[in-house]
């Protein structure tokens, strides 16, 4: 679940609170989007590929709010990772979109299993 | 147009399309190039919600020559559709999604392989989205996102006439919109699963058609479950396909990659926890995994886990019918519906006739969406700039608390969803007490929501949707006394050559279930009607 705005580096654009399809965020006061609905966050990680101030940090746990300190999360280098990983933006010419691969991983799944049902014909023990 | 917050938005418009993932923004797209004036709302972000957005499709794509392909990807999956599927119908999709995908070389940059051959058919989900909606906006179709749909509307002869919901990022304003046709592309749902970009999709399309005197078909497919990492969302299952398999105790389980592999990971979840790792994952894919799906090494990641050498826990999420089969029935797979003027398109309509009784996986689901979005939106349009607008009154058709609104605890009505849909021993492993049972427990859950809520707030809609559809689910569950594909009975464990059929429901205060009497052979003429 989303758990961290860096007041820092946001600049309170509001692509979050736009592009978010659970409708989380409001614009705050001050300025900076307010996590105003947390608990509907469907850990889909859409605002940090939108955010390019890499402000956002969501928790890959969906189930359960977790602690998270600011300080860490910066020192980690995990803000704005999708988004560098994904080649949005600036990074488009760095990171290509290798989802074209997924069938090819699929099929030699299916190649690796096969060899094995062919290795030893009745299984590991078979039945449950 | 706007005038003040408080005001009703009233646009109209020729098609209204309601949902914008993937079937909604090619509908719209569509209709918009067949000249109609096009409004297209989404209960979240046109371009993030939805199931598509954070994934990655790939589309059943099989080029036209040599034609001899095509005849042999359509005579498998029907095969494998053990009898519910059409092959018309799978023909029309394959074509469709082959002209049609490529279209979207203008928004999307399609990937290319190590020897530089453009591939269509693997698309990114929040690039793809991304692209659909600039291609929606470009062709002049009028988006208002955060706009949640509370209610169809009808005209006095019954048609579907437009629609009315709350702009949910300005105040909750009221708005409506009249419309010459309507497209409902609002989705399936994983009944509050945490599949993953799910959770906005809990069946407000159905329950929309249902009011409005649509049928379901195919309701009891709902039994697809998909894995992800205890706690995550990440049901992306690529990696898996090389997976290792743990209990407790450190014994390797012993759960091939195959099409028994969900069934006997269930199995093992039933009897304790279950780890896995991914070391056996070739090393030039794990050099590539971040590049292939981002968000799939981001959550090992940030937990401080090495998939390819720590076990973590994994645990499977329901699909319901955005991995499953049912929906809407629809008469020509450009949509049609029992309800004049009222169109389906993607997960909000009834898959049988293209995947037949089994999950359509990624591949026969994305090109459903993209083509019976293509084929609504047209069909809509044509429709709509048919028909003489008779300005009269449009009868909104949700229904009112039939014993006065009083609070209701609608969560708690969620969670008796969610309790009935999810466990393995009741959706997956199916008997016909535990199916009654549930039925039960579904309708008391039912006449609560009936009788006291009202209809004016989303998480009201949503959470009638959500229980329709899980009546109509567990009732067309309880009446297929058979195994067929993703239903599986354990008092009834063969195929039944009875059961070759599909079978209808719906009903909101009285549900109901009977075979579909149009035969799955006698489809003479649609083809030609068709194309």
């Amino acid at each position: 679940m989303i758990e961290l705005i860096v007041a820092d580096r946001c600049t309170d654009c509001g692509a979050c609170i736009e592009v978010c399809p659970a409708n989380v965020l409001d614009a705050g006061q001050g300025g900076l989007p307010v996590l105003a609905r947390a608990e509907d966050c469907q850990t889909c990680f859409m605002c940090e590929l939108y955010c390019r101030a890499d402000a956002i940090y969501v928790a890959p746990d969906c189930d359960r709010r977790v602690a998270v300190s600011e300080a860490e999360v910066l020192a980690s280098g995990r803000l704005g990772q999708y988004r560098k990983h994904s080649g949005w933006n600036e990074w488009a010419e760095h990171y290509p979109n290798e989802q074209w691969l997924m069938e090819t991983v699929f099929r030699r799944a299916g190649e690796a299993a096969a060899q094995t049902r062919a290795v030893r014909p009745e299984g590991l023990g078979g039945k449950e | 147009m706007i005038s003040s917050s408080l005001e009703e938005l009233s646009l109209t418009t020729d098609v209204l399309i309601v949902g914008g993932g993937m079937a909604g923004a090619w509908a719209a797209t569509s209709a918009a190039e067949a000249g109609a004036k096009v409004v297209l709302v989404d209960k979240g972000y046109c371009g993030t919600s939805g199931v598509t957005a954070a994934a990655g499709p790939g589309h059943w794509w099989v080029p036209p020559d040599p034609p001899a392909a095509r005849e042999a990807a359509v005579t498998n999956r029907v095969a494998s559709g053990l009898g519910l599927g059409e092959a018309d119908w799978m023909y029309r999709i394959l074509d469709q999604t082959w002209r049609t995908l490529p279209t979207l070389a203008g928004y999307y940059k399609f990937g290319a392989d190590d020897e530089g051959r453009v591939n269509y058919r693997a698309v990114r989900g929040p690039e793809y989205m991304r692209a659909l909606r600039q291609q929606v906006l470009s062709h002049g179709v009028t988006i208002l996102d955060h706009s949640p749909v509370l209610e169809l509307l009808a005209r006095s002869d019954g048609s579907i006439g437009g629609a009315r919901g709350q702009r949910r990022q300005d105040g909750g304003r009221a708005y409506q919109v009249e419309a010459g046709a309507v497209v409902l592309a609002a989705g399936g749902t994983s009944f509050l699963s945490h599949l993953l970009g799910s959770r906005t999709n809990t069946g407000d399309g159905y329950l929309m058609a249902a009011e409005a005197g649509a049928e379901m078909s195919g309701m009891e497919f709902t039994a697809a479950y998909t894995i992800a990492p205890a706690h995550s969302t990440m049901t992306r299952t690529m990696a898996y396909s090389f997976a290792t398999y743990y209990d407790a105790a450190g014994h390797e389980l012993d759960l091939p990659f195959g099409p028994d592999q969900t069934l006997r990971l269930a199995r093992a979840l039933q009897r304790g926890p279950v780890y896995c790792s991914l070391h056996r994952l070739p090393d030039d894919i794990k050099a590539r995994l971040h590049t292939i799906s981002p968000n799939v090494p981001l959550v090992f990641d940030r937990w401080g886990t090495d998939p390819y050498r720590d076990r973590f826990e994994v645990v499977l999420h329901n699909d319901g019918t955005i991995r499953g089969i049912g929906g809407v029935r629809v008469h020509d797979v450009d949509g049609t519906t029992s309800v004049p003027g009222l169109f389906v398109a993607g997960d909000n309509a009834s898959r049988e006739k293209v995947a037949g009784a089994i999950s359509g996986g990624g591949n026969v689901n994305s090109a459903w969406a993209l083509s019976s979005g293509v084929f609504a939106g047209r069909a809509a349009a044509r429709l709509a700039r048919g028909a003489t607008r008779r300005g009269g009154r449009l009868r909104p058709l949700g229904r009112e608390p039939r014993k006065g609104a009083k609070t209701v605890d609608l969560a708690a009505l969620r969670d008796g969803v969610r309790s009935q849909m999810h466990p393995f021993d009741k959706n997956l492993f199916r008997t016909g007490d535990r199916l009654a049972a549930s039925a039960d427990v579904l309708e008391g859950l039912w006449t609560e929501m009936a009788d006291h809520a009202d209809k004016g707030t989303i998480a009201s809609r949503e959470t009638a949707a959500l229980l329709a559809t899980a009546r109509w689910s567990v009732a067309t569950a309880g009446a297929r006394k058979e195994s067929r594909g993703l239903h599986r009975r354990e008092d009834f464990p063969s195929q039944d050559a009875g059961f070759a059929t599909r079978l209808l429901s719906g009903g909101l205060d009285q549900v109901w279930v009977t075979a579909d009497t149009t035969s799955v052979t006698a489809k003479a003429g649609r083809l030609e009607a068709a194309s």
